[in-house]
């Protein structure tokens, strides 16, 4: 390599080389170190892709759960090699995403939470992957990524604690909207509302396991959605995940919105797949319908992150069935027949089921599809009542955790004081009384500040 | 309170009709503080107004022409900095019913009337767009609704979900003397674009001689709490931008300051933010008048006259105030003890910042010069808000005067906690516990 200061001076001295130059200094091989030329051209070459056609999306299963007939035999053994008590998690899992969406959507029309976002339709794409993570992965999700938790077994208590807002609510302790979830114990990062902020914290994530003890195999995997990949943070940790290295997983859900802006006016050019080798990150895409798919694709790109220490993204592709959230109304951008018209044709939970059902072992049937159902419903209703008539946190919380330490920093003790003094004059008021009593602790809980 | 009387209408009768109204000849025909405390005596106490019954609201197509400071824009075209032709206030004329020759007013939600502006904009100024996350189908919050189909997708546009993008872009629009109204969706997510914000639209023209510049460029965003919006959805960051000098701040509080005090940011020379605050967007609901008409910048609005204590505030929390003022001269009983009988009367000016950067500092000060005691109210936290800013400020130029420390009632020094909103915000009890201790200090 050709020593820093020549290099520079080289640079320097010819600031406008001629073509020639130019050429003579791209054929020295220390010059090709700086500046990475594998090959050149002698007429000027435009290029708008990396791939030829378009690149072709993974899928093993059709529309109604058949294995399809051209999947190669290293790839159909695969598929039989998945465990059935995985297949069965991975169904039950994927089921009981609608069954509580649907409880807490419609909470939310009667007003008895504030918010709530569904997974419709995303079922497949985000249980099949958790499903290949092993369950101390570090996850740093967008938000409709609640099926990595119901994977790894989190409490329905605390989902519901974390919707209501209760006092039992670990993850924000009443601080965040509903679905704003997190659990360090499931190594599941706490749900931060601005898009894409986690993509270069994943980054970060990923360089710190590589000094770990303990966590040498171990990765990062990191959730968004195809729109917030249009952000200045997707890019940097990309890129930041290329160059530093780590084992990460960057799985971008491209559900075809971002709440009213569909993906042909997000991106041009092949999706979010075809940017990867541009990072040169190692790339795949698949059918993000295809929960056994999604769950191959994922195990091989996790092997390959922890084996080479380096970042893989996976873009699945798939449709956001329901509304982008309680706010919203989709009817005003989108049909609801071509919604309707997709639900039909293809659902994750749907050809996960067939697959199943139509094992020489079956795995499902109707009857364990009634009883499931049945004994899903009640556990959400039993976790939903009991939330719903907890209290909300202490008072005092929303002075907590805001800086770390024993104490209180000062300004924050001062008004925490200045609350309790009125909340001593005041509390008694219709004004306060009743919120003062939604509190854990209520009133009295104040007076022992 | 706030409400008008026919002597105006009368007085005005008598002048030419070519002659320009001055709104304030008006104002000061209202009743004062003094004899409205009188009428509440004898009268049943009224509930304690919330917004959709606020009398700050103007709710009479006579009330909204008489808004102070309005300027009619009646030129076929517009184009920034342009400046409006002669004897374009209110003159007797616009009063006349509609059929004959007089200005049109309608009613208009705060959304509405935000939407009105950007339309006036559209059709005025042939170099304008219009653009954001999801702007095209009306935007999350309507702001934008029917734009698209009214002025053509080229103009009325989504952007890809970047907001560092979005102001860039913004700023390469204006730099090229288009004028770039961009939607940036909410207040609370204009971080990312803080960089090209602060150190790019603001400092555009100082670093270039003045050789280029993009006050073409307006930023609108959504702020503010709206009861279950928890961190991520309820902050007002305005005074991160105080320092970013180069760039005007604007927060409206009501449809009529809305589409005027907008009309008067895009069209003022300079890159400026206007901060919307979007519980007023359906709360809010106004007489406005229908035609191009700018409020002015850089300039406070004075609400209510008073002579005892001045409060200072923007946006939602004026209505808390007026909250709290009625509470104060009407008590209800689970409070009366703790509301000294001699505050019942007090006389309160109450004035509404309206620009936050660079702010009327004369129209505080001439008030505090006046009442000796002053208290500033805002969502946003209390350390380096704009109540620091404006108490140093005062204290500096009022200090011989000053009878009490300036109050600041503002959200406390923590994240916007979901659950805690009730205990967070300044509210009515908060901001009359201010008075009492301000006054008996
Ligand atoms: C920085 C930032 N800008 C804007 C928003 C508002 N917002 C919330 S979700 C969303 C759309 C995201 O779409 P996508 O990433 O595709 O995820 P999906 O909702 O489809 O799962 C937008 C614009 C936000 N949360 N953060
Ligand atoms: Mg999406």
């Amino acid at each position: 390599m050709l020593p820093r200061t020549l290099a520079r001076s080289l640079k320097r001295e010819q600031p406008c080389a001629t073509p020639l130059r130019f050429a003579t200094a791209f054929s020295t091989s220390s010059i090709a170190r700086l500046s990475p030329l594998t090959s050149v051209s002698h007429s000027p070459v435009f290029i708008d892709k990396v791939h030829e056609g378009t690149i072709p999306a993974f899928r093993v299963l059709d529309g109604e759960g058949k294995l399809l007939p051209d999947v190669p035999a290293e790839w159909r053994e695969k598929v039989q090699a998945i465990p059935d008590e995985v297949l069965v998690k991975m169904y039950r899992t994927q089921a009981f995403l609608p069954l509580m969406d649907t409880i807490l959507s419609s909470s939310q029309r009667q007003g008895r939470i504030s918010f709530y976002m569904t997974s419709y339709g995303e079922e497949g794409a985000v249980v099949g992957s958790a499903a290949a993570w092993e369950p101390n992965d570090e996850v740093f999700a967008q938000y409709r990524e609640v099926g990595v938790l119901l994977w790894r077994d989190y409490p329905l208590s605390s989902l519901m604690a974390q919707v209501f807002s209760s006092v039992n609510d670990e993850a924000t302790k009443g601080r965040q909207m509903p679905i704003h979830y997190g659990s360090s114990k499931h190594h599941f990062h706490t749900i931060s509302s601005p898009l894409g902020t986690q993509i270069p914290q994943g980054a970060g994530a990923a360089y710190a396991l590589k000094s770990t003890p303990g966590r040498e195999n171990n990765c990062v995997v990191v959730y968004m959605g195809e729109g917030a990949t249009s952000e200045g943070d997707f890019h940097a940790g990309l890129n930041m995940a290329s160059v530093l290295g780590g084992p990460s997983i960057f799985f971008v859900r491209n559900n075809g919105f971002a709440i009213s802006t569909p993906a042909a006016q997000q991106y041009h050019g092949d999706g979010i797949a075809a940017r990867g080798p541009g990072y040169g990150i190692e790339t795949v895409r698949v059918d993000g319908n295809d929960p056994i798919a999604v769950y191959l694709a994922c195990v091989e790109a996790r092997k390959r992150a922890v084996e080479g220490q380096k970042p893989i993204l996976i873009e699945a592709m798939s449709y956001r069935v329901g509304h982008h959230s309680t706010s919203d109304d989709s009817n005003a951008y989108r049909s609801a027949a071509a919604v309707d018209s997709i639900k039909k044709l293809d659902s994750p939970i749907f050809r996960l089921r067939r697959y199943l059902e139509s094992l020489p072992t079956p795995l499902w049937s109707t009857e364990l599809e009634e009883s499931t159902k049945a004994e899903q419903r009640k556990a959400i209703m039993v976790e939903f009542s009991k939330a719903e008539k907890t209290k909300k946190p202490a008072l005092a919380e929303m002075f907590g955790d805001v800086y770390g330490g024993k104490e209180l920093e000062r300004p924050l003790k001062e008004q925490k004081k200045e609350l309790k003094r009125l909340i001593e004059k005041w509390g008694h008021s219709e004004l306060w009384k009743k919120d003062l009593e939604k509190f854990d602790g209520g009133k009295e809980a104040v007076s022992r500040w | 309170m706030f409400r008008s009387t026919s002597k105006a209408l009368l007085k005005l009768a008598s002048r030419p009709s070519t002659r320009t109204v001055s709104s304030s000849s008006r104002s000061l025909s209202s009743p004062t503080p003094a004899n409205l405390a009188a009428n509440a005596k004898a009268a049943v106490v009224s509930p304690t107004p919330t917004v959709a019954t606020s009398s700050l609201l103007k709710n009479t197509r006579e009330d909204a022409l008489w808004t102070p400071g309005l300027l009619w824009r009646d030129e076929e075209a517009v184009q920034v900095g342009a400046p409006p032709p002669d004897a374009p206030h209110l003159v007797e004329a616009d009063l006349q019913p509609v059929e004959a020759g007089g200005r049109e007013t309608t009613k208009m939600n705060m959304y509405s009337a935000i939407r009105d502006a950007m339309s006036i904009t559209l059709r005025k100024d042939t170099q304008s767009m219009v653009f954001g996350e999801d702007v095209f189908f009306g935007g999350v919050f309507r702001c934008t609704m029917g734009l698209a189909d009214e002025f053509g997708q080229e103009r009325v546009f989504n952007t890809p979900l970047t907001e560092q993008g979005i102001a860039g872009f913004g700023i390469g629009l204006a730099a090229m003397g288009k004028t770039a109204v961009a939607e940036l969706q909410f207040a609370d997510y204009i971080f990312p674009a803080f960089d090209q914000i602060v150190n790019e639209a603001a400092k555009y023209r100082y670093r270039s001689g003045g050789m280029f510049n993009v006050g073409s460029l307006t930023f609108r965003s959504p702020c503010s709490a709206v009861g279950h919006g928890g961190l991520y959805h309820s902050q007002s960051p305005e005074a991160f931008f105080l320092q970013a000098s180069g760039l005007k701040v604007v927060v409206p509080r009501s449809p009529i300051q809305a589409k005027g005090l907008l009309l008067a940011a895009i069209r003022d020379p300079n890159p400026v933010l206007f901060l919307e605050p979007k519980i007023l967007y359906r709360s809010a609901v106004e007489q406005v008048p229908t035609g191009d008409y700018q409020l002015p910048l850089s300039s406070a609005e004075v609400l209510q006259e008073g002579t005892d204590l001045t409060i200072v505030s923007y946006g939602p929390p004026l209505y808390t105030i007026e909250g709290a003022l009625h509470l104060l001269k009407n008590p209800t009983e689970d409070i009366q003890s703790l509301i000294p009988e001699d505050l019942r009367h007090l006389s309160v000016e109450l004035i509404d910042l309206r620009t936050i950067a660079p702010y009327d500092i004369e129209t505080v000060v001439k008030s505090v010069n006046k009442t000796g005691r002053c208290v500033v109210v805002h969502e946003a936290s209390k350390t380096g808000g704009v109540g620091s800013e404006l108490a140093a400020e005062v204290q500096e130029r009022c200090f011989l005067r000053l009878e009490a420390p300036v109050g600041r009632i503002t959200g406390w020094d923590t994240p916007f906690g979901l659950a805690y909103e009730k205990f967070y915000l300044p509210d009515q009890l908060r901001i009359l516990d201010s008075i009492i201790e301000t006054m008996r200090y």
